[in-house]
């Protein structure tokens, strides 16, 4: 998913472009997947019950919007207290992602080193780890009673559980696999030899990773950032079970939104929209890596 | 290097389809035994011979967890071919799944204001009737290390006190406790329910939680309980109703009979909880 270049590329078009017919040269790669005289029921059917059934809920979600009362749910303080609390932590948990995330990235994708399949089994593992089962694992590392947590008490007089920085560290946990993952991918696509020729001119091998294999891997940072971001902003299961819930201090969108379901379904749908419309802004900014290359 | 590569998205693939089909087999094999069972049960009413089967789903505030499971499994074993599955968690998320159609038999919740949300959207059968109270208490740590003796005591900044949100019953009623002793508390966090808000404490996160004396005992040496006056002003109902859509409604009737029964009492008080 983090090589579009691989899906468009490479690969000549050969007879089958004739066939589609396309003149235009540019759009070729695409016209390699169309398929002509249109698709057989067995496949348009489901394909079409599976458009349906993950388009319908988000419509339906509009639908029954309290379209009426949204400017008065939409300015109260706590929906903007709930809004930038989830942006400032989602942006934070990206930016801890990405200081120890990218570097991680490189080590699994540039490195030798025994058992490495191993850790990046352990490195995706939280992508696939309910979240919530996720929190009771800070808990149990991070917590005031926890593994470390124990250490961070006592030694610093910190304690994360309860405080926006214990949000930020639920997020990135949650969130930061992506952004390694699609790192490591793009490094992995990147052609080594750049930074071989960089080290043939004397650069040491942190210089031909800062000056060399960044700026050649920056979209795919980018992309992962991206990604990474909009993971922590929906993160739920691990906040409320790490951090708990309380207004302004750990109390994110997502948190919100299943709060004011209990007692408040029009402000919880209201909720829901604006995160609706931040994810369609997250996948507009995408727009070039995935939506074109498919 | 490449087949492995390419070997893989199809062992994933089919590892996937496989755990799904496992899944949609599981799902099925529980309605087709929740269906039939529950059509037999109520055949079973219309005989004269009464006899019960099929699931019943009961939906009941956490902090009913350990005495209805008790109940539960006494009544499975008085009625041999019943199977009763709860679902616990906070009375005002219950109540909210039940307007919102889940299938559920029996609702018992933490208040008479959760329970109006179910009655005023006409999902109980009938009228709802209390069948327990239950007091407030301050759980503390083993030892009660801060020394907590009254709920002023946890207004004290320096103390991790978590509540139960408002919406709760727990929640509503501390906060009515808070309001009878004139108090302002800023809590580290708003549980969801008063177990989460318990655990809080079971797992030394939190200094002290204010949860319902039950829990405290519930919780064995996990936690130690300081009584205070204010709780007084703050005493719960726990009302309990047989549901409109109740898919099993004569299991569900001998439920709510056994919950308010002699026997159903002395479990629930033996739990801490007052009669009604």
């Amino acid at each position: 998913m983090t090589r579009p270049s691989a899906a468009d590329g490479s690969g000549s078009g050969g007879p089958r472009d004739v066939l589609a017919g396309g003149p235009a040269p540019v759009r070729r790669p695409r016209n390699r997947t169309r398929v002509r005289g249109g698709a057989p029921l067995p496949l348009l059917v489901p394909a079409l019950l599976g458009l349906a059934f993950l388009v319908l809920p988000l419509l339906a979600l509009l639908l029954r919007a309290p379209w009426s009362s949204m400017p008065e749910l939409l300015t109260s303080a706590e929906v903007w207290q709930a809004l930038r609390l989830s942006l400032v932590c989602a942006t934070a948990a990206t930016a801890l992602s990405l200081v120890i995330g990218v570097p991680l990235a490189w080590l699994l994708a540039r490195v030798e080193f025994p058992g490495r399949g191993l850790v990046r089994a352990l490195v995706t593992l939280p992508l696939v780890l309910p979240p919530v089962v996720g929190g009771v694992a800070l808990l149990m590392a991070l917590g005031r009673n926890g593994v470390v947590g124990r250490w961070l008490d006592d030694w610093f007089g910190v304690t994360l559980p309860f405080t926006t920085a214990g949000v930020v560290v639920a997020e990135a946990f949650v969130a930061m696999p992506f952004l390694v993952i699609a790192v490591e991918g793009t490094l992995r696509a990147a052609d080594p030899r750049y930074e071989e020729a960089a080290a043939t001119l004397g650069a040491s091998r942190f210089t031909a990773f800062r000056r060399v294999t960044l700026p050649l891997v920056a979209p795919g940072i980018a992309a992962g950032a991206v990604l990474a971001w909009a993971r922590a902003l929906g993160e739920f299961g691990a906040t409320i079970t790490f951090a708990g819930n309380f207004p302004g201090r750990t109390q994110t969108m997502p948190l919100s939104v299943y709060l004011a379901l209990q007692s408040d379904p029009e402000a919880a749908i209201a909720l829901s929209l604006v995160l609706l419309a931040v994810s369609v802004a997250v996948l507009a900014g995408l727009r070039d890596r995935w939506m074109t290359s498919a | 290097m490449r087949t492995r590569s390419s070997n893989r998205p199809v062992l994933l693939a089919a590892g996937v389809g496989a755990a799904a089909l496992l899944v949609l087999s599981a799902c099925s094999d529980s309605d087709d035994g929740s269906g039939s069972g529950s059509d037999a049960g109520k055949d079973g009413a219309g005989s004269a011979s009464g006899e019960l089967s099929g699931e019943i789903t009961v939906f009941a505030a956490a902090s009913l967890t350990e005495s209805f499971e008790e109940l539960g499994a006494q009544f499975e074993r008085d009625h041999p071919g019943t199977k009763v599955t709860f679902s616990f968690g906070g009375s005002d998320a219950l109540a909210a799944s039940i307007t919102g159609g889940a299938p559920a038999d029996v609702f018992a919740s933490a208040s008479p204001t959760t329970m109006d949300l179910v009655t005023d959207a006409g999902a109980a059968a009938g009228t709802p009737e209390t069948f327990v109270r239950n007091r407030l208490e301050i759980a503390t740590l083993p030892g009660n290390p801060d020394g907590v003796a009254s709920l002023k005591d946890l207004t004290d900044p320096g103390l991790k006190v978590v509540l139960c949100d408002e919406a709760v019953p727990c929640g509503s009623a501390a906060q009515k406790a808070l309001d009878a002793g004139s108090l302002k508390l800023t809590p580290v966090s708003y549980e969801e329910d008063v177990k989460s808000a318990l655990n809080k404490v079971v797992l030394k996160e939190a200094d002290a939680a204010v949860v319902y004396k039950t829990d405290v005992q519930a919780a064995g040496g996990k936690v130690e309980g300081v009584d205070f006056p204010e709780s007084a002003d703050a005493i719960n109902d726990y009302p309990i109703t047989l549901l409109e859509d109740a898919p099993n409604t004569a299991a569900a009737e001998a439920f709510v009979e056994l919950v308010r029964s002699a026997e159903g009492q002395k479990v629930l008080t033996g739990a801490g909880f007052l009669k009604p």
